[in-house]
């Protein structure tokens, strides 16, 4: 990410700026927002009169000595958290007041999550389905910022966010048809395991390529604005892809233009087995003096961001929220890599076992008497189950006709796509003993 | 950037001790184990992903450029970069997770044996990474960039259309980024659908000033890449992923160049002209066995190796002879590479031409997950093109 400076003077505003770190909770759903056009900053109009940098977007005063602003000395955004390790709450007036129903929701949400990604993993080594992506460790911030969330606002993901469309409610069967590739795949079976999509649970189809969402976030969030009717847009993306050009351009992009839009950087230490010393310098990808209010939250969203949300929408500013998700990632970066050729199995373990989202959480609930170890138990069981059920069904489902290889590459099926369809299909007839065409739709 | 790392192109079978990362969460949650169940079969066609298209042909094992070691493509690309690390001081290799070695393992060993100022990662940015490279190699270092996957070679398009290409042109000749070399894994590889399977080559085709290299296996890729890093022009190497493990050859342990805009004739023949670059070579290998086997069709077979600057004169050459040509290749049939040699060939070689020329090649789509058996131009399409040229 550019120097903290560079950014300040281009992006012209300076915020007050601070960083969180919240145990597992997830926020109030929001009420009510309040919509108004908020008359943004405008350049200040020329004055030569009096004694003050005069030059477009300028807010400093001279000085008549030469000073260096050293990152190194400023201390680092604090790190905003609501409970700790043990699963209290720090601060009872921080407390978001959520009912048992509500918790008991996330926990389930978490845990489901978290069993299927094991299941889905172990069908990747097994070879039944071709690529899978876990989510461990993560399943706090997912499930926590969906559920600040209103439905109707727009979600444009990375790769890791499985959670946020299972708690909207994608179904199992969904999940898997996508990793299976199967004839229920919304996708048509076009993509690899893990890149979801769902219109009616407005979450933007995913796409391997990193930080590409980012800029098209906000142009999602300008044109929301402009439609009034109080929806926000949210980018989730890892603090890897925030080095990306595209990062800089929807940063930029969304505090010029306006954007009621929530940045979601989800900083767990890796880019596949690139440390966060090699990605950047500082202390996180949100940077002192930025336009975008800077908060990195820890595990599960975010108490604040119902707030945040608010804010957004109705100043029409973006936010950038910086999860600082248990220091590291807890998988492997996805079934292709093996992280112990990059860092230690004792400092996974760690996390893992000491300072777990769904430990916490556990903690917490279970210090309220929400929860026993019957109900634990009950719901492993169940859940695995649920998650069985629609993984064995996935599995036995048909593959997409292949005639959808050919479609929505435009919206309409050009002459020469036709063709092209057409002698597939000769060709098919013609050697079909070499081709799996009992596994696909007729 | 990637969404998926390493591929493991023998299935599924993992070397990571995963009962031990995992454990943690499982242990918050218990153990779960996957059994299979009795009702489903995990055996089906497409299934069985690790029923490659083609048969990997090894090349013989070369004797002119000195003692040779088993290696397979992966360690072929080692072997070039440290002959490269070891000889030239000035020589970096840098890009995302290079330091570890690499999700393809490419540059494993390297960091330790050269030094972390000249093998490193850098931050995600294929724009930067490319950038960069140029600033290096202008400054005078041999600078070898890494781009985790060609499907993401984009973000450098600028950079490598509007600076490297033309550095030495527009300055006339002062200054040039001919010490920068960019190597990228390429192609399909049996699951990696939109975004790690593509074939890029025909859009740097389009930009005078860089050159495109794809080696079809180890030997041929050592010593090309050793060609592009000496070569004084930027050039863009592709790698073919699905064969950095499955093809295995002698490989010499010395550096060694194979020259550029070379084309290979690998097999002699008198029936039909087939011309394809990397993993495809493999795919007409085979199809050049069945026409003479099943057709009594003799088919001469060109690697073209170097895209840009092409080996007119050899292709040429070769239709003269035959009359008839087929191209192939993975990448979508319009405005593909097969469209530059079909369109100049015909200029050349009108009058020999006994047929239209017949490009074989991936259909006008992204590149799709489920349906890669069905979009691939496998050796049926191949074979199937070649009877229709015979009996034009």
């Amino acid at each position: 990410m550019a120097t903290l400076n560079s950014i300040k003077n281009m992006y012209g505003i300076c915020s007050h700026v601070i960083r969180q770190t919240t145990g597992l909770r997830a926020a109030k759903l929001i009420q009510q927002r309040a919509f108004r056009v908020n008359g943004a900053l405008r350049q200040q109009p020329f004055d030569s009169s009096e004694e003050k940098p005069q030059f477009p977007g300028a807010s400093a005063e001279f000085i008549d000595h030469l000073e260096f602003i050293q990152p190194n000395v400023i201390s680092g955004i604090p790190v905003y958290r609501v409970m700790d390790r043990a699963g209290k709450i720090i601060n009872p007036s921080e407390d978001p007041q959520l009912s048992k129903e509500q918790v008991l929701n996330f926990y389930q949400k978490m845990t489901l999550l978290n069993t299927m990604d094991r299941i889905l993993y172990e069908s990747q080594r097994q070879g039944r389905i071709s690529f899978y992506m876990t989510n461990y460790g993560e399943e706090g911030t997912h499930i926590g910022s969906a559920a600040a969330l209103d439905p109707r606002d727009l979600v444009f993901g990375q790769y890791r966010e499985a959670g946020v469309l299972m708690y909207r409610g994608f179904p199992l069967d969904l999940f898997m048809a996508q990793c299976y590739a199967n004839v229920d795949d919304l996708g048509k079976g076009r993509q690899m395991p893990v890149h979801y999509g769902s219109k009616d649970l407005n979450f933007v189809t995913i796409s391997s390529p990193l930080a590409t969402q980012i800029p098209q976030a906000a142009g999602a969030a300008y044109a929301a604005k402009r439609e009034n009717t109080n929806r926000a847009v949210i980018c989730y993306f890892g603090e890897g892809a925030a080095s990306e050009g595209d990062a800089h351009a929807g940063f930029n992009f969304s505090a010029t233009l306006e954007c009621p839009l929530i940045f979601f950087c989800r900083n767990n230490g890796y880019a596949i087995s690139t440390p966060t010393n090699e990605q950047y310098r500082g202390d996180g990808i949100g940077k002192t003096g930025s336009t975008l209010f800077c908060l990195g939250s820890r595990s599960v969203c975010v108490r604040c961001e119902p707030r945040i949300l608010c804010r957004a929408v109705a100043e029409n500013q973006p936010f950038l929220i910086e999860a600082m998700t248990q220091a590291t990632r807890i998988g492997h970066h996805s079934t292709s890599d093996d992280s112990s050729a990059y860092r230690s199995v004792d400092e996974v373990n760690y996390w893992d076992k000491q300072d777990h989202p769904i430990s916490r959480l556990r903690h917490y609930m279970t210090a309220r008497s929400w929860w026993s170890e019957e109900d634990e138990r009950s719901w492993r069981k169940q859940s695995r189950k649920m998650v069985m059920e629609a993984f064995e069904k996935a599995e036995k489902r048909h593959k997409p006709h292949p005639d959808l290889m050919f479609s929505d590459v435009y919206e309409e099926m050009t002459p020469n796509l036709v063709k092209q369809k057409e002698a597939m299909w000769r060709h098919v007839q013609q050697y079909k003993e070499h081709y799996p065409l009992d596994a696909y739709a007729k | 950037m990637a969404a998926a790392a390493r591929f493991l192109l023998r299935g599924a079978v993992s070397k990571a001790p995963i009962a031990n990362v995992n454990v943690g969460a499982q242990s918050s949650f218990g153990i779960t184990l996957l059994r299979l169940s009795p009702n489903c079969s995990s055996k089906t066609k497409t299934q069985r992903r690790n029923a490659a298209h083609f048969t990997y042909h090894p090349d013989p094992v070369p004797t002119e450029y000195g003692p040779t070691t088993k290696m397979n493509l992966f360690q072929s690309v080692t072997s070039a970069l440290d002959n490269t690390l070891a000889s030239d001081p000035t020589a970096v290799i840098f890009g995302e997770d290079v330091a570890f070695g690499g999700v393809f393992r490419c540059t494993v060993g390297l960091r330790d044996k050269y030094g972390k100022d000249r093998v490193f990662n850098t931050p995600l940015c294929e724009q930067g990474i490319v950038g960069f490279g140029i600033g290096a190699a202008v400054a005078g270092a041999t600078a070898i960039a890494e781009i985790q996957f060609a499907d993401y070679i984009y973000p450098a398009f600028d950079q490598i259309v509007n600076e490297a290409a033309k550095y030495r042109y527009r300055s006339g000749n002062l200054f040039d980024c001919g010490n920068l070399t960019i190597r990228a894994p390429w192609g399909c590889v049996g699951h990696g659908s939109l975004y790690h399977s593509q074939s890029p080559e025909a859009f740097f085709a389009h930009c005078p000033g860089i050159k495109v290299v794809i080696p079809r296996g180890p030997v041929q890729c050592k010593g090309l890449l050793l060609s592009c890093i000496a070569d004084q022009n930027p050039c863009i190497f592709f790698e073919p992923k699905i064969l950095y493990r499955a093809a295995v050859e002698q490989v010499p342990t010395e550096a060694y160049t194979i020259p550029l805009s070379q084309a290979e004739v690998i097999q002699e023949g008198s029936d039909v002209t087939l011309v394809a670059w990397g993993t495809q070579i493999h795919v007409l290998t085979e199809v050049a066995n069945m026409a003479q086997e099943k057709l009594g069709v003799s088919c001469e077979l060109i690697d073209l190796q170097t895209i840009l600057p092409w080996d007119t004169e050899t292709v040429c050459k070769s239709v003269a002879k035959t009359g008839r040509l087929l191209i192939s290749h993975e990448a979508p049939i319009t405005g593909g590479f097969a469209a530059e040699i079909s369109s100049t060939v015909q200029e050349e070689c009108f009058l020999n031409l006994e047929a239209p020329i017949a490009r074989v090649c991936g259909y006008d789509t992204p590149f799709p997950h489920i349906f890669e058996p069905f979009y691939i131009p496998d050796k049926w399409k191949c074979f199937d093109a070649i009877k229709k040229l015979i009996i034009y």
